[in-house]
């Protein structure tokens, strides 16, 4: 197994009888790009500026390359940072701002421009370079934040929420970007967010965070088929959860049987989440039949996404969400009785213990 | 429109006494004009008048700003617990009044020839006025002066500094600059307008000056808007156009002062909305 | 704590407390014997009249001047950053000029100017002397006020108030005003500082305020000369924590729009 390059042992920090971090242990890879993901609290941004230099841990090290920086300041880490908003300075243009981590290190004039140059025209803002940062827009100004962080040819690329602040489309064009930037460099990244479609659709690893803690670790396509914890099931994408015991091959959810392969090997009466994704159910017309791991109820409301619409079907002890092709969604009117099956392989079940996090009511949203 | 009350206003309580006032330097006794006045001034004792005044002014305007600026962002940067900023604003709005002939009498009961410093050093073996220290001469009114102008840059670079983000220190530190660098090449040019505009009202502050020197030094010290009070509350009023004279002398200063902070301000001003 | 902030403020903190402690220790001594200690300078300043009478005066004038500035300033400086950004540059400019023309040109000027008008103008403080004093304390107002509006989004604010269907006036008291509560407040307590201690021009137009009583004791008295500097700064101080705490009360709410910091 290869040397981590970047690597967080065991960090704690906590802010009076709050903590922030209770134990965080990653290994990136050089080179690897992952996402710390998870709500308002959870300790990432935390996480990062402790990395950065900006806090330091109650315990705990910071490892890059092999040598630890726990204690090194932040001006002399050779991380490059982007910040959510306002970074940039004011009194600076594009240029000058993406020159200053040169210009500190007293590279020489004309070997800063020609970097500098070369930076901005590979965030695409060749054409923007004399302009100030009030003159700039909000997906202009991050450009220009990243081209600046990665001037200085820093060993790690530290991003906290870069597109927050920005309007949804922007933030779609500027993420694939950031990652192909990456990706040519090379650099090592760690990139903080709260949005679970920008991490899973930009990172070699994701980590979920939640009240300090490292909910789970893997890759995007991990983290959506099998997540770990209940919290993470419904952190990430939409879930269907419905809560049961398990019987002989399959599961009774309020009353109903249902046969679930993952079922097997399970102790008789443990309580169990059952976890169906909404676009592995399948829906039709009822025909009377009680066919198996059917569900019966109405089409209550129908939200469209684009190429799949989303089906909320509600009947007797009945809640599920489904996506379906939106030409057949057509044919399913709000109002229609239809049949909603669960598939019998594929379904994800998780113990339900007390001591896990609580789950939200409502599924938490899936973009913001 | 809703500027109309301040330009009535301005016109009537500056412009027109301002102007009446500047006329009357170019005017003679009686009848007619003349230079007489104005030429006056280059020679002695207005001429001395005009030198210390200046230097006392530079003198604590830029060392008032100066040391304002740093008290001011030590009390209200990051780390700092809030009360301070608070005590220090409450407090910097007193001292700022803390001027005149009540400022001067506290300088003389502790710097003063029986004051409780110059005794308390004297007593450890190290006498000020054998070392040639004199409260009522120009150092002493520099002291004096600095007692208001420091609070005053406070109090006015106070929202200045208020609007340095956390994140342009951060950033800078994070691309491998030192706190000095940071300053140099952020802090105080963002800073720079307000700085300037600050630096320039104390040294306005300090010119124009009255109370304080004239209780703490009876004239012992030679300045300009004494030499203006003596012609106007004294005795001797032969000719008052010399007074107004003297006054055409200081809006001179003053106007030269701001020519300079103009452009400076644009320029400075140049990328801020 | 920054440890360089430590140093500052600790500088800070002694430069200003030390003639204050020396004040102190004077107005302790006693005039008869120039020793400590005895609070008889204190009992003289408090039983004398005329203490009460001018520092009276003094206090409403600067209210007077607090109360005509912020109604002048603030509507033409937020009609200005809202409107018409260009006459800015005119206000500044004029807010420069009571430096160019100091308050020993300006009391000759008005003394001039004004020696025709009726009385109850011309020989009452609440007149002539406010006058003078809301163009004194003009350009701090301006710079804090200025300052103030720079630091917030004024377009966005009266846009928002006004979409919710405020007027003029509404927007202006309970959006804008509340947001610029901490450059008004300052530029407020610069104003008080400055009427509360202006001598020259009460001085040479022969008004009576309370640093003209200060000024009198202190050539004509010793150690109660002490005493009553203290006291004068101390009241001061007074007037101001109690405009604070006013100011910290009433302007709990604020009004915060999306999409600001």
């Amino acid at each position: 197994m290869p040397m981590p390059f970047l690597d967080l042992q065991d960090l704690h920090r906590d802010f009076g009888t709050v903590k922030a971090l209770d134990g965080i242990e990653i290994s990136l890879g050089e080179g690897e790009f992952l996402s710390l993901l998870g709500p308002s609290g959870c300790g990432k941004t935390t996480a990062l500026r402790i990395v950065a230099g900006f806090d330091r841990p109650d315990a705990g090290r910071v490892l890059v390359d092999g040598r630890d920086v726990t204690n090194v300041p932040p001006n002399k880490r050779g991380m490059g940072m982007v910040f959510q908003a306002y970074s940039l300075f004011p009194n600076m243009t594009a240029r000058q701002n993406v020159e200053y981590g040169l210009r500190v290190r007293r590279q020489d004039k004309a070997g800063r421009r020609k970097r500098v140059d070369d930076l901005l025209e590979l965030v695409g803002l060749g054409h923007a370079r004399d302009r100030y940062p009030h003159q700039l827009s909000g997906g202009m100004q991050q450009r220009v934040a990243l081209a600046r962080a990665l001037a200085i040819q820093p060993r790690v690329l530290l991003l906290d929420e870069p597109l927050s602040a920005l309007d949804a489309k922007v933030r779609v064009q500027l993420r694939e970007e950031i990652r192909r930037i990456q990706l040519e460099l090379g650099i090592t990244t760690l990139y903080v967010t709260h949005d679970q479609e920008e991490a899973l659709s930009i990172s070699d690893h994701v980590a979920v965070m939640y009240g300090g803690r490292i909910e789970q670790m893997g890759s995007p396509a991990e983290m959506y088929s099998s997540p770990a914890t209940p919290f993470v099931a419904e952190f990430i994408g939409t879930m269907n959860r419905f809560e049961g015991t398990v019987v002989d091959g399959g599961v009774d959810h309020g009353g109903t049987r249902l046969a679930i392969e993952a079922a097997q090997g399970r102790p008789r009466g443990q309580r169990v989440l059952v976890l169906v994704r909404p676009e592995t159910v399948e829906v039709g017309p009822t025909n009377g039949d009680g066919a198996a791991n059917t569900l019966v109820g109405d089409v209550v409301t129908q939200t469209f996404l684009g190429p799949v619409t989303r089906l909320k079907i509600v009947g007797s002890g009945v809640d599920v969400i489904a996506d379906v092709p939106t030409q057949k969604a057509l044919g399913l009117p709000v109002g229609t009785r239809v049949a909603a099956v669960l598939p019998a392989e594929g379904v994800r079940l998780l113990e339900l213990r007390d001591d896990l996090p609580e789950l939200a009511e409502e599924p938490l949203p899936t973009a913001r | 429109m809703a500027t109309l009350p301040f330009f009535a206003y301005t016109a009537l309580f500056l412009f027109l006494p301002a102007g009446s006032v500047l006329i009357g330097a170019f005017q003679a006794k009686g009848q007619g004009y003349t230079l007489e006045n104005v030429r006056t001034l280059f020679h002695h004792p207005y001429i001395d008048a005009f030198k210390t005044s200046i230097e006392i002014s530079l003198v604590t305007a830029l060392l008032g700003g100066l040391l304002g600026l740093l008290i001011a962002y030590a009390a209200i940067r990051d780390g700092t617990p809030r009360w301070i900023r608070s005590a220090l604003t409450t407090f910097s709005g007193v001292a700022a009044n803390f001027g005149g002939i009540p400022l001067a009498f506290a300088f003389i009961a502790t710097l003063g020839p029986l004051g409780i410093v110059t005794v308390f050093l004297r007593n450890h073996g190290w006498d000020p006025t054998q070392h040639g220290f004199n409260l009522f001469s120009k150092t002493g009114v520099e002291l004096a002066y600095l007692y208001f102008q420091l609070p005053l840059m406070i109090l006015v670079i106070a929202p200045a500094v208020d609007g340095l983000r956390k994140e342009w220190r951060e950033a800078s530190a994070n691309l491998g600059a030192s706190q000095w660098q940071f300053w140099r090449y952020v802090g105080v040019p963002v800073l720079m307008p307000s700085l300037l505009g600050a630096i320039i009202l104390l040294f306005g502050n300090a010119f124009a000056a009255y109370a304080t020197a004239y209780s703490l030094t009876s004239g012992a010290v030679n300045l300009v808007p004494i030499l203006i009070g003596a012609y106007y509350s004294g005795n001797v009023l032969d000719n008052p156009h010399l007074a107004q004279a003297m006054a055409f002398g200081m809006f001179v200063v003053l106007a030269v002062m701001m020519l300079i902070y103009i452009p400076l301000q644009r320029r400075a001003a140049r990328w801020a909305k | 704590m920054a440890p360089s902030a430590y140093l500052w403020l600790l500088l800070g903190a002694a430069y200003f407390l030390i003639p204050l402690v020396s004040t102190l220790l004077f107005s302790l001594k006693s005039n008869t014997t120039g020793k400590c200690c005895t609070a008889a300078n204190y009992g003289w300043v408090i039983h004398n009249g005329d203490f009460w009478h001018t520092l009276k005066i003094s206090f409403l004038l600067a209210l007077e001047t607090i109360v005509i500035s912020l109604a002048i300033f603030v509507p033409t400086i937020y009609w200005v950053h809202l409107k018409v950004p260009k006459l800015r540059a005119v206000i500044a400019f004029f807010a420069l000029i009571p430096f160019v023309v100091p308050p020993i040109v300006m009391v000759v000027g008005l003394l001039k100017v004004f020696k025709g008008t009726p009385d109850w103008f011309y020989a009452q403080p609440w007149g002539f002397l406010a006058g003078a004093y809301v163009i004194l304390a003009f350009p701090y107002m301006f710079f804090s006020l200025d300052a103030g509006f720079r630091a917030i989004d004024v377009h966005t604010l009266t846009e928002a108030s006004q979409s919710l269907g405020a007027r003029w006036t509404t927007t202006l008291v309970r959006v804008i005003l509340p947001n610029i509560r901490a450059a008004a407040l300052a530029g407020a307590f610069l104003t008080l500082a400055i009427v509360m201690g202006e001598f020259t021009i009460a001085n040479l137009a022969a008004f009576h305020t309370f640093p003209i009583f200060i000024q009198y004791v202190n050539e004509t008295q010793g150690f109660p000369a002490g005493a009553l500097t203290l006291m004068s700064f101390g009241i001061t101080w007074a007037a101001m924590l109690s405009l604070l705490f006013v100011g910290r009360r009433r302007g709990a709410r604020a009004a915060i729009v999306a999409g600001a910091r």
